[in-house]
């Protein structure tokens, strides 16, 4: 753990051994066992991730490269999402964090700016990753203002609409009814019109008849997943994307966001304008940690709207026939959604990059990517290992293609990938829970939007 | 062992007197490191970094007091400072009366052991889980706390997603979970305060109520001083059961400070304002001590 470069630039020695020593405490106190030399001989590569249900996917791909690679060890960690940040914080303070780990496009743009993460471009293994062998545009995501690949693209996600055959049925829809529906902020098109049918009231009133108790509802035709904060993902991001609304004026490092447009407003207002109708549940029920999953698992709610990475947790929910339907098509003339995905970053301060990025090149491969698939958690972002994906749901009995037709197509927008993500989110995200109390005016993102560009722009 | 000592070297130890301020010292290193490493270095360190711009990764750079200047314009930091005061006024008025209700009757009502265990069990009972345990209480949908208010004919109350009611549940939440060990405290001082002073009123004929306001509460002034001024500090420092049952929400509704300086501290790395935010926290508490101290008079006792 007290490897000789956890003396880091700008901290005092004392300090930088404090922190080591803590983070060492930490890690013991969290039941883990510090690093300790590979067993085999050869070098050890320590890599994090956080999705517990991708764990025996990566240890395959772990296993296989083992296997190739005799004179290297990976030792994987998992830790949950919350902890997850705090650990790898902790361990770039001391020095003590892994050589690879699963990044996030909010976070990584504030490592790299920090000099913390190695641009693969420079890494013999990696300097010749071909944007091509993956999804499209997925490179694009991990590349940042210095032209520097800062990730090897793993999986991506895209927005769908999840609900439970039967309720359907039983409201006198078939599963037909859901695709190729339309919405627009004005009067919801469609989509507003099966929401509201879904919707039923305590006396049994359904949400487009007379008579209609929005205020003793049964059933809500849209399950709520919380005001989405900064990007909305699963929230408002395709209702507005639709509209063809972008957050930035770029795809990726924009200077300036759009909160200002009246069509990111208007399809805010239109979400949580459903609160008042009595078609999604108030703030008041489902409070900052909302369960979307729970409301369709449980029958509270009808339809919710979800990404990619959720299939799993939605498959696996009892009592329900679940169907996956595809997001309205908007006034752009089809669906959209956000586009975004996961990378495997390399620490600026693994003492082994040249090995860590033959790890990363093979997590970058089919082989590796092909294992993930086959797992059936999540889509990784090699075309062979989409494929293998969606057989694995399709054995499943899961028809993914609501997902994957969206960036067959095009119809997908990117995740804000800026400077001060942190900071952003701190601000928009109360003052997004504030628009869906009701207690605020979606005109007054206008202001907001000045503020979140000062951010921006001043650092 | 040291007395066995000491006598053997008879005389010759008495002239020249054995020094044991070395073993002494020994003694308290132990202490003292950890309360120089763990409090006097981070509180200098903090105060330092308080006029620093650190973001925990990159060098730390000097800025003077810009952090003070840009804490004085921060609205969420004033906001945070109201419901923080807002939570201590409700947490710590209803706790101390609770407590001292609870005290006065483990010591005039009941004297069975057993009861006075049952009542400091919620104090056995970590923050987190008996947040976790209220959040499921009183959950919206679930809760078994609202389906009662349903039952009794109510409508259901968000607890904790709505902005009225997030900093008064927490407050009651910690009560329940404080009310115990404060009357425990609350007992002890009442353990002092002399029997014969409630003969003598009863020979009188004054009513309990009558001696609590004329014997008890005022002998027991010193102690509940000293109760107030430690659960006062705790209480400002509130940060658990926030976390873990509304962080923060809705909107900025239970951003209490702490829970502020561990956002811009662990959220967003701004390690310098979060260490100006812990100053400012540092110091309004220590003039609410002062001010305490003063107020009660918690030093001086009138039982003599």
């Amino acid at each position: 753990m007290n490897r000789t470069h956890s003396r880091r630039r700008g901290l005092a020695p004392r300090v930088a051994r404090t922190s080591a020593a803590l983070a060492a405490a930490a890690l013991v106190a969290a039941g883990c066992s510090g690093p300790a030399e590979g067993d085999g001989g050869g070098t050890a590569i320590d890599y994090w991730l956080w999705d517990a249900n991708q764990l025996p996917a990566y240890q395959r791909c772990a296993e296989a490269f083992e296997e190739q690679n005799p004179d290297l060890q990976v030792r994987i960690s998992q830790y949950g999402w919350d902890d997850y940040w705090s650990k790898l914080t902790a361990g770039f303070v001391a020095g003590a964090g892994p050589d690879v780990f699963t990044d996030h496009l909010t976070r990584y743009p504030e490592f790299a700016q920090r000099d913390l993460l190695v641009d693969l471009s420079t890494l013999e293994a990696t300097a010749d990753t071909d944007p091509g062998g993956f999804q499209a545009g997925l490179t694009d995501l991990w590349t940042g203002q210095d032209d520097g690949l800062y990730g090897m693209p793993k999986d991506f996600d895209t927005i769908a609409l999840f609900y439970d055959r039967n309720l359907v049925e039983e409201a006198g829809l078939s599963p037909e009814d859901l695709d190729g529906l339309d919405w627009n902020p004005e009067d919801g098109g469609s989509f507003e019109e099966v929401i509201a049918h879904l919707s039923v009231d305590e006396a049994g009133v359904r949400g487009d008849e007379e008579g209609f108790d929005a205020g003793n509802v049964a059933v809500y035709g849209m399950a709520s997943n919380g005001s989405g904060g900064t990007d909305g993902q699963t929230q408002w991001s395709w209702l507005a994307a639709s509209t063809g609304w972008n957050y930035t004026n770029a795809d990726v490092w924009g200077t300036e966001y759009h909160f200002d447009d009246p069509r990111v407003q208007d399809s805010l207002a239109w979400l949580f304008g459903l609160v008042d109708k009595g078609f999604m549940a108030p703030f008041e029920e489902v409070g900052t940690a909302p369960n979307p999953q729970q409301a369709l698992g449980s029958g509270r709610a009808a339809l919710s709207a979800n990404g990619s990475w959720m299939l799993g947790t939605y498959a696996n929910l009892e009592g329900i026939d679940l169907g996956i339907a595809s997001l309205p098509s908007g006034p752009v003339g089809h669906p959209v959604s956000m586009y975004n995905g996961l990378g495997d970053s390399i620490s600026a301060q693994s003492p082994d990059p040249e090995e860590a990025a033959r790890w990363v090149a093979f997590l970058g491969s089919d082989d590796c990517q092909r294992l993930v698939g086959e797992a059936g958690v999540v889509f990784p972002a090699r075309p062979a290992g989409t494929e293998a994906a969606i057989e694995a749901f399709a054995d499943r009995g899961l028809d993914v293609s609501p997902f994957t037709d969206l960036v067959d197509n095009g119809y997908t927008v990117f995740f804000p990938v800026t400077d001060n993500y942190g900071e952003i989110s701190a601000l928009v995200t109360p003052i997004m829970d504030e628009i869906y109390i009701g207690s605020r005016d979606v005109g007054t993102l206008t202001e907001v939007n000045e503020q979140v560009n000062s951010i921006l722009g001043g650092g | 062992m040291a007395l066995a000592t000491t006598t053997r070297a008879g005389r010759e130890g008495r002239r020249r007197r054995r020094d044991d301020t070395r073993l002494a010292l020994a003694f308290i290193l132990p202490a003292t490191i950890g309360l120089v490493m763990f409090y006097f270095w981070p509180l200098l360190r903090g105060i330092y970094l308080s006029f620093t711009s650190w973001d925990l990764l990159s060098p730390v750079e000097f800025i003077g007091g810009d952090n003070y200047v840009r804490m004085v314009s921060d609205p969420v930091f004033w906001n945070a400072v109201r419901v923080t005061i807002q939570y201590v006024v409700i947490n710590i008025g209803v706790q101390t009366v609770v407590a001292l209700l609870l005290a006065v009757l483990m010591q005039r009502l009941s004297q069975s052991t057993l009861m006075r265990g049952l009542v400091l069990t919620p104090y056995l009972v970590s923050n987190v889980v008996a947040a976790l345990v209220f959040l499921w209480i009183l959950d919206f949908q679930l809760g078994i706390g609202n389906q009662l208010l349903e039952w009794i004919g109510l409508d259901r109350i968000g607890f904790f997603t709505t902005e009225a009611w997030a900093i008064p549940t927490i407050a009651l939440v910690n009560v329940w979970r404080h009310m115990g060990y404060t009357a425990l405290l609350i007992f002890a001082g009442l353990q002092t305060i002399p029997p014969t002073m409630y003969e003598a009123g009863r020979i009188d004929g004054a009513s309990e109520t009558r001696m609590f306001f004329g014997i008890t509460l005022p002998l027991l002034r010193p102690i509940l001083g000293l109760v107030l001024i430690v659960s006062v500090i705790g209480s400002f420092q509130v940060f658990d059961t926030v976390a873990v049952t509304t962080s923060g929400g809705p909107v900025d509704a239970s951003r209490v400070l702490q829970v502020y300086i561990y956002d811009k501290a662990f959220a967003q790395f701004d390690f310098g304002y979060a260490s100006a935010l812990s100053v400012a926290l540092l110091i309004i508490l220590m003039v609410v001590t002062f001010l305490q101290y003063r107020i009660t008079r918690a030093g001086q006792t009138d039982l003599s």
